[in-house]
């Protein structure tokens, strides 16, 4: 059985008659199974993806006019994502055993659609990382080429979509997390803009910067889920109220202005490979009648700066409720409430968790606050208004997704410097609350996929989700 | 800007966490290779320039109503304690007679 990889091709097949959506949980199962050894899965909700299934091949038998949009979409979330009645960890010992008591916003509303959650994925310990090394469960591994990182933090998302072990992921990001995994797995991934999904439900890193976004095989399938989850929540201030409307593909514009940052192709960090696959898709978007224009932009060398100083301080700030009283890990070991806290904290969190709380503590502490964590806050705006001032004449920016391609496990997790430098090419959308699509465009000489990304203007991933449907 | 020991034990207080010795050294050694990172900013000139503390320009309409919702019960609040008697979770003594 192959069901193929878009929702609109397993729609026509199911209806056809084809396969049941029965058939299809199980082949997703099996596919599991044969991937098992990627370590993508901390969890697989078996038997409940089965029963549902029934449930579904019975309600499009006997009432078809009822079932919701997605039906026949089965999709995996990243433990960081909560579900009603189910375990929730951030690949974290210290939420080992906590069970989410609401359902998230984004999982609700697919719910409402019919779609079936076949399990949990794993990811770096609170989405901190960008290899997913950093899981308490065991790193993930890129089901492409031999023992590379799949990258993270949502490594198992990535790889439950490459792997075919289900339609589509939800993933999250804070500096990258959802587009540098899918460029290292040869998939699409998308991060909307801040605001454009509800965080309801999604546990919190960096909460001026995390997003809940989309794995997906290809763009259509993307809109699909991206349509559903997209809108105001009133249980997350800062969803926007701005009308998210529909993700169709009825755009017909034609030429486009698109951006490419000069001092990203010769930025010592990118790859030959990177560099030759830029050159290229620029060539082919410039034969399809596009215009592609070289601009400047000042801050390239302070974004993974500005990203860490601001991300380590709202983490510090958003894990202080792990203390072991309400939820989570408690020490066996603490005499009095003060080490009870320190102790819980201590046993619970991972080293590169550890290291942010601290550094964020750092830039936040008395004497500093002006030195760094305001004067990031500064940077940020600066950044985010030469972004706006590009689009203020070109509808797209164009950019590698990553500097290089898959790393060799291991390889960078000793000096985590490297690691963030990594991030250098996703972090700008993230500063400045932009939406963006990775998509895969070819492979290095040895092998392992090379990712682009598209930028658009807040709020315009319809115009985006156009465009880059155009393009295969 | 260095980042010393005393200073690591300030941040440990800080955060609640207490780091074994060799996790202070190697914590230590990135924390200042962060640091080193974080000085590049000085190049940028900021002056004049307001912080960016939301990145959205839709300021009103954020809050909700103040009116009394769907809460957790007692029974689902308490279902994640490690220690709990029902309706209190349980802390350490921590009043001295």
């Amino acid at each position: 059985m192959n069901p193929g990889r878009s929702l609109i091709a397993i729609q026509e097949k199911i209806k056809s008659g084809n396969f049941t959506i029965s058939d299809l949980v199980q082949y997703y199962l099996e596919r599991i199974e044969g991937a098992k050894h990627l370590n993508a899965y901390l969890e697989v909700f078996a038997d409940e993806a089965i029963t549902k299934a029934k449930i579904l091949d019975e309600k499009l038998k006997n009432q078809p006019d009822q079932c919701g949009k997605l039906i026949g979409a089965v999709i995996s979330i990243k433990d960081v994502i909560c579900y009603e009645g189910h375990k929730v960890s951030a690949s974290s010992k210290i939420l080992n055993g906590f069970e989410s008591l609401y359902s998230a916003t984004a999982v609700q509303r697919l719910l409402d659609e019919d779609v079936i959650i076949i399990g949990r994925t794993n990811c770096d310990e609170f989405a901190m990382g960008s290899g997913n090394e950093n899981s308490a469960y065991g790193p993930v591994i890129n089901g492409v080429g031999e023992n590379r990182v799949p990258g993270g933090s949502s490594g198992g998302a990535a790889v439950s979509v490459q792997m075919d072990t289900c339609l589509a992921a939800l993933g999250s990001e804070t500096g990258g997390s959802i587009r540098q995994p899918a460029a290292f797995t040869g998939i699409y991934g998308l991060k909307p803009s801040y605001g454009r999904v509800s965080r309801y439900g999604l546990i919190a890193y960096g909460s001026s910067f995390d997003q809940i976004g989309v794995f997906s095989h290809d763009v259509k399938t993307m809109a699909s889920l991206l349509e559903i989850i997209a809108g105001n929540d009133p249980m997350d201030a800062t969803s926007s109220t701005t009308p998210a409307g529909k993700y169709d593909f009825a755009d017909t514009r034609g030429p486009q202005k698109i951006a490419y940052i000069d001092d990203v192709l010769n930025h010592p960090s990118i790859s030959p490979d990177v560099k030759s696959a830029t050159l290229k898709t620029i060539a082919d978007l410039e034969s399809r009648g596009h215009e592609l224009v070289p601009v400047n932009f000042d801050f390239l060398d302070h974004v993974v700066a500005t990203y860490y100083i601001l991300t380590t301080a709202e983490a510090s700030s958003n894990l202080g409720r792990y203390d072991g009283i309400r939820y989570g890990h408690r020490s066996k070991e603490a005499k009095d409430i003060h080490e009870l806290y320190i102790k819980s904290r201590s046993e619970g969190f991972g080293d590169e968790v550890k290291r942010r709380i601290m550094m964020g503590a750092f830039v936040l502490s008395v004497g500093y606050y002006d030195a760094y964590f305001t004067k990031a806050q500064k940077v940020r705006r600066l950044i985010k208004e030469e972004i706006e001032n590009i689009f203020s004449t070109f509808a797209l920016i164009l950019m590698p997704t990553t500097p290089d391609v898959a790393w060799k496990l291991n390889d960078k997790s000793a000096d985590p410097l490297k690691e963030y430098l990594a991030d250098i090419y996703t972090v700008i959308a993230n500063l400045a609350g932009i939406p963006a699509l990775s998509f895969p465009v070819s492979q290095s000489d040895n092998g392992m996929p090379i990712g682009m990304q598209l930028m658009a203007p807040q709020f315009k991933e319809r115009d985006l989700l156009n465009f880059v449907e155009t393009l295969h | 800007m260095v980042i010393d020991d005393a200073l690591i034990s300030k941040l440990e207080k800080l955060s609640r966490l207490e780091l074994r010795e060799e996790e202070k050294v190697k914590v230590k050694e990135d924390l200042n290779k962060m640091l080193g990172m974080f000085d590049k900013l000085n190049e940028v000139d900021t002056n004049d320039v307001e912080p960016l503390r939301y990145v959205l320009d839709e300021h009103s309409s954020a809050i909700r109503d103040d009116v009394v919702g769907e809460e957790l019960d007692n029974h689902k609040a308490l279902q994640n304690a490690e220690e709990s008697k029902k309706p209190f979770f349980v802390v350490p003594k921590f009043l001295k007679k």
